[in-house]
């Protein structure tokens, strides 16, 4: 199996490296040059993470309003218990978007790939044309985004609702009609499709993946008589499942700081209902508007501890999904 | 089954033509759905105050239209009159029959027209109101915050592409003792929840004086990013050696090497980082708004359109002018240079 030069110079190599010799005055110099040019990275990373991070762990033991910081008082873990096992917000605004997480991830992670399987196609004509326009959104500022989607998701004036109750003749305008962000169970709806418009990084990054996958592959499988939808399922998808994985991290621990359309569409009042309080948007009221920044440090540690377990459950199931090239089979 | 057996039966160009069109209009169609708010927005930003909320208007910028006959405003309704419809002024209402004015031929006088003037529609005239963008700049306020923005997504732009530069270099050129484990350190802080590094950031800038102004946003963008160091470094661990090799031979420093033989080399892979930095500084929400809360003067687009939006929730077209004047410029520069900005998507996504 293994040719035998590569396993001796793995040992030589090991060999010459065991005893401890003395750093060249080279060698020193290389690292002095490298640590100058990390340096930007090494200090930002002490003073805007590591060292916030531990005091944020820190300022969850105390209660602490920064507006009167000599009033200080260190209560242990009293903040962390609230949070646990007496706060009902906590755990109803994490249940909240860990519900839209599940409705808004896995319908813009299909639209992505739909949108990059069908520019992908040989037969799509101006196919670079489409890329932009479907592209062009994702720069609009989210601000912009929420306000133009408010006005035409409007239950009375809005396109949405007039379109529908043209084409298919059911009453959408209206107090009865559909009220996308008054309801309560069309709202988690009503915000995905303004997640849709940030669509193009996915979009472009699905492409980048289709155009990675070998035209051997398909060549194969053509001559073997599969159809379109088979060499998909079977070829595509389980070739770009790396992919999929990288985005449905990102999307996940994205969904968990979600905050932006909620606080410019309601000020984080919840409405309606209260169903977009999100996680994060508890979080802000805690700690910038109540300034209870003990509880909201509390808070922000418990989002880490979240984002942590579900990125190792989501590498756990990796294993049985994500096919990596390479890999034995 | 059917569709495609009889397609089968076909020659294979015709069939490559059919596909074509099949799928050229499904991207069409798909993409004008995607786009039908963009248009919304367009044609409401410049419709009259009265016009979005009234029952039986068109979707387009319109005005009802009137007449005046004899010095006085008559409203003009379309009247249907033997099969054909007329445009005609309401001169004298009545429960049965009304008086109409022609407007083409005001010379002939009112004349009786036999039924209910109230089931009758107005007529409606293309009325642009570009003034609404001139009413939406300045109740925003939109110079001071255009200013406040573009100095924000310069100077960070600037700190961004400088200190990721730098870091990238030290990553993709030098031996470093730990230097692997401290690019993975890294690449996680990239999906750390920013939540967490918050509160004590904030309480160290309140405490040396800095929330209130730009500082707190500004600085840390100098001190780099993970997701713009690894895109940089990619690129220079593709540039061959050779050349800093000779310049080192002859005797030039790496900071030497660096600045006159890497940064011209990787003019493309700067312009990448620093267009998204720039995009990012321009979508910026939420440091702007825990930082400079209550300071107006100082807002970014971003926070003054959400201000102005509480302000006046009411005024729809406003609200959609000023909405997409604040994404004019993106959307200018992404169309100027979105070969570039596309490749470092892939780039810093993808090969990961």
């Amino acid at each position: 199996m293994a040719p035998l030069p590569e396993l001796s110079s793995v040992l030589r190599s090991r060999t010459a490296a065991t005893p401890r010799r003395k750093l060249s005055k080279l060698e020193k110099k290389e690292i002095r040059w490298g640590l100058f040019f990390i340096s930007p990275w090494l200090i930002g990373f002490l003073l805007f993470y590591l060292l916030p991070m531990l005091a944020s762990f820190g300022f969850s033991l105390y209660d602490f309003n920064p507006a009167v910081p000599d009033q200080a008082r260190f209560v242990g873990f009293a903040n962390w218990q609230r949070a646990l096992f007496q706060d009902a917000e906590v755990w109803l605004s994490l249940r909240r978007t860990l519900h839209f997480a599940a409705i808004s991830l896995p319908i813009s992670l299909l639209f992505a790939l739909f949108l990059a399987v069908l520019l992908n196609s040989e037969h799509v004509l101006g196919k670079s044309i489409y890329r932009t326009l479907f592209y062009m959104p994702t720069m609009i500022p989210l601000v912009a985004t929420v306000l133009i989607w408010n006005g035409v998701l409007n239950e009375q004036t809005g396109w949405i609702n007039v379109i529908i109750e043209r084409l298919t003749g059911i009453r959408a305008t209206g107090t009865q009609g559909l009220r996308w962000l008054a309801d309560p169970n069309l709202v988690y709806y009503a915000y995905t499709m303004f997640g849709l418009w940030g669509v193009g990084n996915a979009m472009i990054i699905f492409l980048a993946g289709l155009q990675g996958v070998p035209s051997e592959l398909y060549e194969a499988a053509q001559i073997d008589g599969a159809s379109w939808f088979q060499r998909l399922i079977f070829i595509t998808i389980p070739l770009i499942t790396p992919v999929i994985f990288y985005q449905l991290v990102l999307g996940v621990i994205g969904s968990l700081q979600y905050f932006l359309a909620p606080f410019v569409l309601n000020g984080g009042t919840g409405f309606p209902e209260g169903m977009t309080r999100f996680f994060m948007v508890y979080f802000y009221k805690q700690s910038f508007t109540f300034f209870s920044m003990g509880y909201g440090a509390t808070l922000a540690w418990l989002m880490l501890i979240i984002a942590m377990i579900i990125t190792i459950v989501l590498f756990g199931t990796s294993r049985f999904w994500v096919f990596y090239a390479g890999e034995e089979r | 089954m059917v569709l495609s057996r009889r397609t089968a039966a076909l020659p294979k160009t015709t069939r490559v033509a059919l596909t074509r069109i099949a799928l050229t209009s499904l991207a069409l169609a798909v993409l004008t759905l995607f786009l039908i708010p963009m248009v919304y927005g367009m044609t409401t930003a410049v419709k009259t105050d009265s016009q979005i909320a009234k029952a039986g208007a068109p979707w387009w910028p319109a005005r009802e239209r009137t007449f005046e006959y004899e010095g006085k405003e008559y409203d003009v309704y379309l009247v249907p009159i033997d099969g054909t419809i007329r445009e005609l002024a309401l001169y004298r209402p009545g429960r049965q029959s009304s008086w109409f004015v022609d407007p083409e031929n005001p010379a002939a006088g009112p004349f009786e027209w036999q039924g209910q003037w109230r089931q009758l529609q107005r007529s409606w005239r293309l009325d642009i109101q570009w003034g609404n963008f001139t009413r939406a700049w300045n109740t925003i306020n939109f110079p001071n915050l255009l200013r406040n923005t573009l100095m924000y997504a310069a100077i960070t732009t600037f700190g961004a592409v400088l200190s990721a530069a730098l870091v990238a270099y030290g990553f993709a050129r030098f031996r470093i003792p730990g230097k692997n484990i401290l690019f993975m350190v890294m690449l996680s802080t990239v999906i750390l929840p920013g939540a967490v590094t918050l509160i004590p950031t904030y309480f160290v800038f309140l405490q040396i004086g800095w929330v209130g102004t730009w500082l707190p946003l500004i600085v840390p963008a100098f001190f780099s990013w993970g997701t713009n160091v690894f895109l940089l470094r990619q690129f220079f661990l593709s540039i061959p050696r050779d050349l800093e090799e000779a310049a080192q031979i002859d005797g030039a420093s790496p900071l030497r090497i660096f600045y006159s033989i890497i940064l011209p080399m990787s003019r493309p892979a700067l312009t990448a980082v620093a267009l998204f930095h720039f995009f990012w500084a321009w979508n910026d929400f939420f440091g702007p708004l825990i930082y400079l809360a209550g300071h107006p003067d100082k807002f970014p687009i971003t926070v003054g359109l959400t201000a102005f939006n509480n302000l006046y929730s009411q005024s729809t077209n406003l609200i959609q002018a000023a909405s997409l004047i604040s994404a004019v410029i993106p959307i200018a520069v992404f169309f100027f240079a979105q070969r570039i900005f596309l490749e470092g998507v892939v780039i810093t996504n993808f090969e990961k």
